[in-house]
């Protein structure tokens, strides 16, 4: 944030006044609208007490809450382990020397990283539905599209970072007697994980935040808990807000880790993180994140 | 063969995915205000709307849009009766617009910070120095050097937005593709897979164009320094 203290001098009197009158609209201006929201909620009994207190009894996290973040948390840590699995096999298929295995994985990674995730997800659902191959179709539905959309996310992010090292360090493998795989797998994309650790992260907060489209193919996730425990106690606005803060502390912890992890290593490695090349949101810059 | 191509005469999949497009225009437009909004306040000198603007980015960016979506339909709609027209659908509609434009107002903020971190120090020591101040610096100077630095991570915020739109199938609009694809499978559910590839490579043609065009306006707008 470099813009931040250059965009304007340090105050004299005169700004330090302007720059006062701007802070007291400006709190003001939340006050008023969180009074604004109050307000409306109020008026329509959002606030009394038995819409709220649902959630000060075990039963309400014992059956809803916490199996939906259970299951949520399960697909998400299976979808994590699995895309970065795919992502390192076509990543390096990606970076292969052989035409045919760089022209086809290139394929597969723009495919689906061009589909959206939910549609993936609905024609998996269906199609793994109709096939009985699996029991839980909505779960390996959600697993499987995850996999699929943020694996072709991270072999992009594992291929600019290989390019983003050094060529000193390929070269440098090929000068030892190694072939291009074994540089590649032993000297360059280890180095380019650690650059990218910053970036892999906030994809696993993508990962998290995308699990909850299991909502719509009726995998039983935090947030169709929350709607079916809102649903049963009358109180939707609150299921709903209860479970939209559980996600945002998550992701919220997750993203900072990453900030965290991107001043750690900025020293580390030889390889920079390009941006351009990867999925935007989620890596327009160390600190910002996205959806898929 | 046969059987696949009369499935096109019984829906009408152009339709769906114009629905698509248009809530990923108005989702756009709306975004691109509020993100500049906010770009703003998260670089101007009054701290109460720098942490108002972060509050926002952080807020928004870690919530999932599914839950924003089913919020609006749930919460607003079904709970506050907030009504945006009285035309039913039409409603969803614009309900779908507030949720998608809320999502990405986050990332469009975030983008056009990115493009503010492009201009260099000089540009805004500069216009401190011929005495302008902020506004009048923000307007004349850092934004429109910011908005060229930013239109990649801008057209990535667009391809999102353009998939995300699909999202608005857990706001009840029930016209747009992925809502479609879903009722045409259950009809014709031996024809599963072509029903899907067509879609899909749907997305795939309005998606690709957006990243090249995006990828060329960067470069041939970047300013050369």
């Amino acid at each position: 944030m470099s813009a931040q203290n250059v965009l304007f001098d340090a105050p004299g009197p005169k700004a330090r006044r302007t720059i006062l009158i701007g802070n007291i609209i400006g709190a003001l201006l939340i006050a008023g609208l969180i009074a604004y929201v109050v307000f409306l909620l109020g008026g329509k009994g959002q606030l009394a007490a038995d819409k709220w207190t649902p959630f000060l009894e075990g039963r309400t996290w014992e059956f809803f809450l916490l199996p939906g973040l259970l299951s949520t948390l399960r697909a998400a840590a299976i979808a994590v382990v699995t895309s970065v699995l795919f992502g390192l096999i076509f990543g390096l298929g990606r970076l292969s020397h052989v035409k045919p295995i760089r022209w086809f994985a290139g394929l597969v990674v723009e495919f689906f990283r061009a589909v959206p995730v939910l549609l993936m997800m609905i024609f998996l659902w269906l199609a793994l539905g109709r096939s009985n191959l699996v029991e839980d179709a909505p779960f390996w539905a959600v697993v499987i599209a995850l996999t699929l959309y943020n694996g072709s996310v991270i072999a992009e992010l594992i291929r600019s970072g290989v390019q983003g090292l050094p060529k000193g360090q390929r070269e440098a493998g090929l000068a030892i007697g190694m072939t291009q795989m074994q540089s590649l797998r032993t000297i360059e994309v280890p180095q380019a994980l650690i650059a990218m650790l910053p970036a892999l992260v906030s994809q696993f907060v993508v990962i998290l935040k995308d699990s909850a489209l299991g909502y719509i193919i009726g995998f039983p996730e935090l947030l169709q808990n929350a709607r079916r425990l809102g649903v049963g106690e009358g109180n939707l606005l609150q299921s709903l807000l209860i479970a939209a803060v559980i996600f945002i502390v998550i992701n919220f912890a997750l993203s900072s880790l990453a900030t965290k992890l991107s001043k750690l290593l900025s020293f580390r490695s030889k390889g920079r993180a390009r941006d351009e090349t990867l999925d935007g949101i989620a890596a327009a810059e160390p600190e910002g994140t996205l959806s898929r | 063969m046969d059987n696949f191509l009369t499935l096109f005469e019984t829906y009408n999949v152009p339709a769906a995915f114009w629905v698509n497009i248009q809530l990923t225009f108005w989702a756009a437009v709306w975004s691109l205000v509020l993100g500049t909004l906010l770009a703003l306040m998260r670089i101007s000198p009054i701290p109460s709307l720098q942490w108002l603007g972060a509050a926002y980015v952080n807020i928004f960016r870690n919530t999932p849009l599914t839950i924003i979506i089913a919020f609006g339909v749930l919460g607003l709609f079904g709970q506050l009766q907030v009504s945006l027209t009285d035309d039913f659908n039409l409603n969803f509609f614009r309900l779908a617009i507030l949720g998608l434009t809320i999502y990405h107002a986050a990332f469009v903020c975030e983008a056009i910070r990115s493009g503010v971190n492009t201009v260099p120090l000089g540009q805004a020591e500069a216009a401190r120095a011929i005495g302008l101040s902020f506004l009048p610096a923000a307007r004349l100077i850092i934004l429109p050097q910011a908005f060229r630095g930013a239109i990649a991570p801008l057209g990535n915020v667009l391809i999102a937005l353009i998939k995300n739109s699909t999202v608005a199938a857990a706001g009840s609009v029930a016209a747009e593709a992925s809502s479609l694809m879903k009722t045409m499978i259950e009809f014709r559910g031996d024809l599963v897979i072509p029903i899907f590839f067509t879609f899909a490579i749907g997305f795939v043609i309005l998606v690709i164009p957006v990243g090249l065009l995006t990828t060329w306006a960067s470069r041939r707008l970047a300013v050369a320094r």
